[in-house]
C-alpha cells in the first residue's frame, strides 16, 4: 500500500485541532496542571500516559469542560474555550465508570445527547440504529444498563459519547474495568471506530502497553508536565529521560561518566577497573557529564562463552530465572553487584535448555542497543 | 443565580421557621408574666422607634431562671428527667443488645426479615405504641391478670402510673433505636476475630468480652445517645404512664404553659432543658464523626 | 464463622414477643364484645362501627389526612433542595448555620419545637388552624426527608450528571432528567417517612392547632389519657394494619426488584 504516513505533527503547515497554551492548574496550594503547552492533531488518537496523580485527568477534564485552567488558555479548533460549559462544546466524554444513566435503555442512553440536539425524529433513529450498529450493539437496544456485561457497557458509553459526533472524543481508563482478554480486543476495535469515525480521540491511561497499542502519539506525563511526546516506538526506542526509560516497559539502567570518543560516539565509565560501555547517541554530552545507558532487556544477548567482535560484553553470574512461556528473562549480577536484566526467547524445549541457576554467562550488546540519556 | 435560589428557598424557610421562633422563646424566657394576652410583657413594639427597643431590651432580665432555680418543682424534675433517661438508656441497653446480637448471628437469610421486623413498629404511631401498655400495666390488666393466675402475688400490683411504667414505655417504643446501630456495628464485625480469640486461648464468653463488646462499643455509645436524648424531653410517655408522681421537664413544659398559662416560665424551662441536651448532643455528633473517619 | 446458638434465638424470640405482644393483645381486643377492656366476652366488630359512625373521629381523620398529604409534600421538596445544598453546592456563607438548622429538629424535644412555633405564629397574628399545622411539619420533616435524601445523593455517582452535561443538558436539565429519575425511591422514602411523621405527631399539632383543627393523635390523646377505650383499641388497629401492610409490602416488592436485578445481572455475564 502506497500510503502516506500519518504524522501532521512533522507537518509545519498542519493546524492543530488542541492547542494547551501554558496551561496552569491549581486546586487550592496543590498544581495538578504546571504551565503545560501541547499541541494534537485532528484525526489523532493522542493518549496521555502516567501515573496516578499525575494530571492526565484533570488536561481531560479542562478539555471537556468541567475544569476552567487557572492560568493559560485551551484553543479547539482555534477557539479559546474559556467559559464554555461542557454542554456547549464540541467535545464528548467516555466516562471511566461508563456513567450510563441505569434508569435508560441501550437506545435512549444512546439518543440520549442527540434528543439534547432537537435532531428530527426519523433523522435521530437512524444515527442510534448506526451507533448500534458500529458498536455491535442492535440486539441488546432495548435492554438496561445492568443487563448487559460489563464489555458491552463499555461499547455502549462509547456509541453514547460518539452520538453526536463529536470533533473531538476523551477516552477516561475505557478499558479500566475490563479483564485483560477482552481488553485486548477492545483496544484494535477502539482503534477500528477512530479509523471509521475519524474522530479525534484522546484517551487517558495508566496501562502503558494499551497507550502504546491505540495511540499515535503517546504523551508521558509525570507530575502535572508532560516528558516526553512521541510515537509509540519513538518512545520505547529512544526515551528521553531515566523517567520515560522506566515508566514505558523494562528495563537496565547503568549509571555512569561520558567520554566523547567521536562526533556520536561516546565510552561510559561505569565502574572502575571495568572497560566502559560504548554507545551511539545524538545528544551532546560534556566531558566527564553524569550519564545512563537504558537497556532493554530484549537487545541483551545471553551467551556461554565471550561473543566474538561484541562491542559491550561483560561476564556476569545467574541470579534468577523468570520462565515466561515465550521467553525467559534472566536477572545476571555483574561485578560490582549491579543485576541485569537479559531477556532470551525459548526457541528450544525447557529440558534442553542451556543456561540455569548460578552459570556464569556472557551478556552482550551492540552499540545502539542501549539509549544514552542525560537525566 | 439559580444556585442562589435553590440555596435561600430552604434556608429562608428554616430561618423563618426554626430560628427566629427559637429566639422568641429566648426573648420570652427573660420577659414577665402578665395577664393579657398574649401573656407576656414586655411585647417588641418597633412603632415606637428606637426608644421602644430601649425599653423592650431594659426590661428583659432573668427573673424566670431564678425562679426555676427557687421552686423545687423545677430543679427536681430536671433531676428526676435525667435519672428516668438513664435508667431507661440503661435498660434498654440491657434488652437490646442480646437482640441485636441474635439479629447479627442469625442466617443471612433471616436477616431482612428481622430488620424488617425491628423497624416496622418505628413505622407505627408512637401514640399508640404508648398506649397499648395502659391496658397491660393497669390494676386489672393482662401483667396482673397474669401474675396473679401464676400465683407470684396475691394482690394486683400498682404498676401503672409510676416510674416503672415510664420506664417500661421509654424501652419499648425506643428499642428499635438502640438495636439498629448496634447491629450495624455488629454485622460489619468479621467472625474470625472470635476464631483468633478462641485460638488464642480465650473461652467463648471472654471472647465475647474483649473482641465483640469493643468492637461494637460505637454502636453502644450511638444507640445510648439515640435513646437519652429524646428521652430527656419526653412527655406522651410520662403523662399516659407515669403518675402525678413521675416528674419529667416535658410534662412540665406541657402543664406550664397550657395549665398555668405561664409562657415566661415555659419558656424558661424549654431553654434549660435545652442547654441539658446540649453537653450529650456534642458527645453524640464527636462519636458520628469519629466513626465516619474510621470508615474512610 | 458465625454461630447461631439457643442464647440467640431465645433473646431473639423474648425481643420479638416483647416488641409485638402488646400491640397483638390491642388488636385482639378490639374485637371484645365487652366495654370493660380486659374481661373477654365474646368476638364482636360492633367497636369499628361506633368508631366509623363518630363524626368527631371522623373529621380529625380528614384533617389529620389533609395535613399529612400537604405537609410531607412540601417537606419532600423543601428537603431534597437542601440535601442538594448540602451535598453538592459547596461552601457558601453561612452553610455551617444551613446544616445545623437542618440536624438540629432532630435532636429537638417536640415540647420546644412546638412551643416556639406557636409564640412565632402569634407573634406575626396568624390564626391557628390547618395552615399552621402544616407550616409546622414541613419545618421539622423536612429535615428528616433531607437527611435521607442527602445520603443518597452522597452515593450518587457523580459522573452521570457529568456525562449528562457533557451530552448537551443544562444542569437544569441533568437533574430532571437524570438525577432526579436516579434518588426518586430515596425522595419517595423521604416523603413517606414525612407522611409517617406527620400523621404520628402529637406534640407540635397540640401547640400549633387552632380550636377549628384537631388532628387524630390529639383526638386519640384526650379520649386516653381518661383510661382504655375499645374504639380507641379498634382505631389502632386500623392504623396498625395499615402501616404493616405497606411496610411488608413495600419490603417484599423492593426485595422482588433486588433479586430480579441480581439475576438480570447475571444472566448478563453468563451470555458474554
Amino acid at each position: 500500500m502506497a500510503q502516506t504516513v500519518f504524522a501532521p505533527w512533522n507537518d509545519p503547515q498542519a493546524k492543530p485541532l488542541i492547542q494547551f497554551k501554558n496551561v496552569t492548574k491549581r486546586f487550592g496550594d496543590f498544581t495538578a496542571i504546571d504551565n503545560l503547552s501541547q499541541d494534537i492533531y485532528e484525526r489523532e488518537f493522542f493518549a496521555l500516559l502516567g501515573p496516578s496523580g499525575c494530571g492526565k485527568t484533570t488536561m481531560m477534564r479542562m478539555l471537556a469542560g468541567f475544569e476552567n485552567p487557572t492560568e493559560g488558555q485551551i484553543l479547539i479548533a482555534g477557539q479559546d474555550m474559556a467559559g464554555v460549559p461542557p454542554n456547549e462544546r464540541a467535545v464528548n466524554m467516555m466516562f471511566q465508570s461508563y456513567a450510563l444513566f441505569p434508569h435508560l435503555t441501550v437506545w435512549d442512553n444512546i439518543a440520549f445527547g442527540l434528543k439534547r440536539m432537537n435532531m428530527p425524529k426519523d433523522q435521530l433513529n437512524a444515527r442510534v440504529e448506526d451507533m448500534l450498529r458500529l458498536t455491535r450493539l442492535t440486539k441488546f437496544a432495548k435492554r438496561k444498563p445492568h443487563q448487559i456485561s460489563g464489555g458491552q457497557r463499555q461499547r455502549v458509553a462509547l456509541a453514547r459519547s460518539l452520538a453526536r459526533a463529536p470533533k473531538l472524543l476523551l477516552l477516561d481508563e475505557p478499558l479500566g474495568a475490563l479483564d485483560k482478554k477482552l481488553r485486548e480486543e477492545t483496544q484494535f476495535e477502539l482503534m477500528d471506530i477512530q479509523e471509521k469515525t475519524g474522530t479525534t480521540f484522546v484517551i487517558v491511561t495508566h496501562d502503558q502497553e494499551e497507550a502504546m497499542t491505540v495511540a499515535s502519539r503517546v504523551a508521558v506525563m509525570d507530575e502535572g508536565r508532560i516528558m516526553q511526546v512521541a510515537t509509540p516506538a519513538n518512545i520505547y526506542e529512544e526515551p528521553n529521560s531515566v523517567y520515560v526509560a522506566d515508566f514505558i516497559g523494562d528495563v537496565n539502567i547503568i549509571q555512569g561518566k561520558a567520554h566523547k570518543t567521536s562526533a556520536d560516539g561516546y565510552d561510559i565509565a561505569w565502574a572502575e577497573g571495568h572497560e566502559p560501555f560504548h554507545a551511539k547517541t545524538s545528544i551532546q554530552l560534556d566531558e566527564g557529564q553524569n550519564a545512563f545507558i537504558a537497556i532493554r532487556p530484549e537487545k541483551i544477548s545471553v551467551s556461554p562463552d565471550k561473543p566474538e567482535g561484541a562491542v559491550n560484553a561483560i561476564k556476569g553470574q545467574i541470579v534468577d530465572i523468570a520462565y515466561l512461556g515465550n521467553v525467559s528473562t534472566y536477572h545476571v549480577r555483574i561485578p560490582g553487584g549491579l543485576v541485569i536484566k537479559a531477556q532470551a526467547a525459548n526457541t528450544r524445549r525447557l529440558s534442553r535448555r542451556a543456561f540455569t541457576w548460578e552459570d556464569e554467562v556472557w551478556l552482550s550488546w551492540t552499540l545502539t542497543g542501549g539509549s544514552v540519556l542525560s537525566e | 443565580m439559580r444556585r442562589l435560589f435553590l440555596i435561600s428557598v430552604p434556608y429562608v424557610w428554616l430561618l423563618a421557621l426554626f430560628l427566629v421562633p427559637f429566639l422568641i422563646v429566648l426573648k420570652i424566657a427573660l420577659s414577665d408574666t402578665a395577664l393579657a394576652i398574649p401573656p407576656y410583657i414586655p411585647t417588641l413594639d418597633l412603632s415606637d422607634g428606637w426608644e421602644g427597643i430601649k425599653a423592650f431590651f431594659a426590661e428583659l432580665d432573668f427573673e424566670n431562671f431564678v425562679f426555676l432555680t427557687e421552686d423545687s418543682l423545677y430543679w427536681k424534675s430536671y433531676l428526676s428527667s435525667l435519672q428516668i433517661a438513664a435508667i431507661s438508656t440503661l435498660l434498654t441497653l440491657l434488652v437490646g443488645y442480646p437482640v441485636a446480637y441474635g439479629m447479627a448471628m442469625a442466617p443471612d437469610e433471616w436477616r431482612p426479615t428481622l430488620m424488617m421486623l425491628v423497624i416496622l413498629p418505628f413505622w407505627t404511631s408512637f401514640l399508640i405504641r404508648v398506649y397499648s401498655w395502659m391496658g397491660i400495666l393497669s390494676q386489672e390488666g393482662f401483667l396482673n391478670q397474669f401474675l396473679l393466675w401464676t400465683g407470684l402475688i396475691s394482690e394486683p400490683l400498682m404498676i401503672l402510673n409510676t416510674k416503672t411504667a415510664v420506664y417500661i414505655g421509654i424501652v419499648y417504643t425506643y428499642l428499635p433505636f438502640m438495636i439498629l446501630p448496634i447491629y450495624a456495628a455488629l454485622e460489619k464485625l468479621d467472625g474470625s476475630l472470635l476464631e483468633a480469640a478462641e485460638d488464642l486461648g480465650c473461652s467463648r464468653l471472654k471472647a465475647f468480652w474483649l473482641v465483640t463488646i469493643p468492637l461494637s462499643k460505637s454502636g453502644i455509645i450511638a444507640g445510648s445517645f439515640l435513646v437519652f436524648i429524646p428521652a430527656l424531653g419526653e412527655f406522651v410517655i410520662p403523662s399516659l404512664l407515669g403518675g402525678s408522681g413521675t416528674l419529667m421537664i416535658g410534662k412540665v413544659l406541657w402543664e406550664e404553659f397550657f395549665s398555668n398559662r405561664d409562657w415566661p416560665v415555659a419558656s424558661a424551662v424549654a431553654v434549660v432543658l435545652l442547654l441539658l441536651l446540649i453537653i450529650p448532643i456534642i458527645l453524640f455528633q464527636r462519636n458520628e464523626q469519629k466513626e465516619r473517619e474510621k470508615d474512610q | 464463622m458465625r454461630r447461631f446458638t439457643w442464647f440467640n434465638a431465645t433473646s431473639l424470640t423474648f425481643g420479638f414477643a416483647f416488641l409485638y405482644m402488646p400491640m397483638v393483645i390491642l388488636i385482639i381486643y378490639s374485637f371484645n364484645a365487652s366495654k370493660l377492656v380486659t374481661v373477654w366476652a365474646g368476638f364482636s366488630t360492633k367497636w369499628y362501627g361506633e368508631l366509623l359512625s363518630n363524626q368527631a373521629f371522623l373529621d380529625a381523620a380528614w384533617v389529620t389526612l389533609r395535613v399529612g398529604v400537604a405537609s410531607s409534600t412540601l417537606a419532600t421538596v423543601l428537603g431534597t433542595m437542601a440535601a442538594y445544598v448540602l451535598v453538592r453546592a459547596g461552601r457558601f456563607h453561612g452553610r455551617t448555620l444551613f446544616s445545623g438548622m437542618i440536624y438540629a429538629p432532630l435532636v429537638m424535644p417536640e415540647v420546644i419545637t412546638g412551643l416556639s412555633l406557636l409564640l412565632l405564629f402569634i407573634g406575626i397574628g396568624l390564626d391557628r388552624g390547618i395552615f399552621t399545622i402544616i407550616l409546622a411539619h414541613t419545618t421539622f420533616s423536612m429535615c428528616y426527608v433531607s437527611v435521607v435524601v442527602s445520603s443518597r445523593l452522597v452515593s450518587f455517582d457523580k459522573s452521570l450528571e457529568e456525562a449528562a452535561l457533557d451530552l448537551g443538558c443544562s444542569p437544569f436539565t441533568a437533574f430532571r432528567l437524570v438525577t432526579l429519575p436516579i434518588i426518586a425511591p430515596a425522595v419517595v422514602s423521604g416523603w413517606l417517612l414525612a407522611f409517617t411523621l406527620s400523621l404520628d405527631d402529637l406534640v407540635i399539632a397540640s401547640f400549633t392547632a387552632g380550636p377549628s383543627a384537631t388532628t387524630l393523635p390529639i383526638k386519640i390523646f384526650s379520649a386516653v389519657r381518661l383510661g382504655v377505650s375499645p374504639e380507641i383499641n379498634a382505631l389502632s388497629t386500623i392504623m396498625i394494619s395499615i402501616v404493616a401492610v405497606g411496610v411488608i409490602s413495600a419490603s417484599i416488592i423492593s426485595k422482588r426488584a433486588a433479586i430480579k436485578q441480581q439475576q438480570e445481572e447475571m444472566a448478563a455475564v453468563r451470555s458474554s
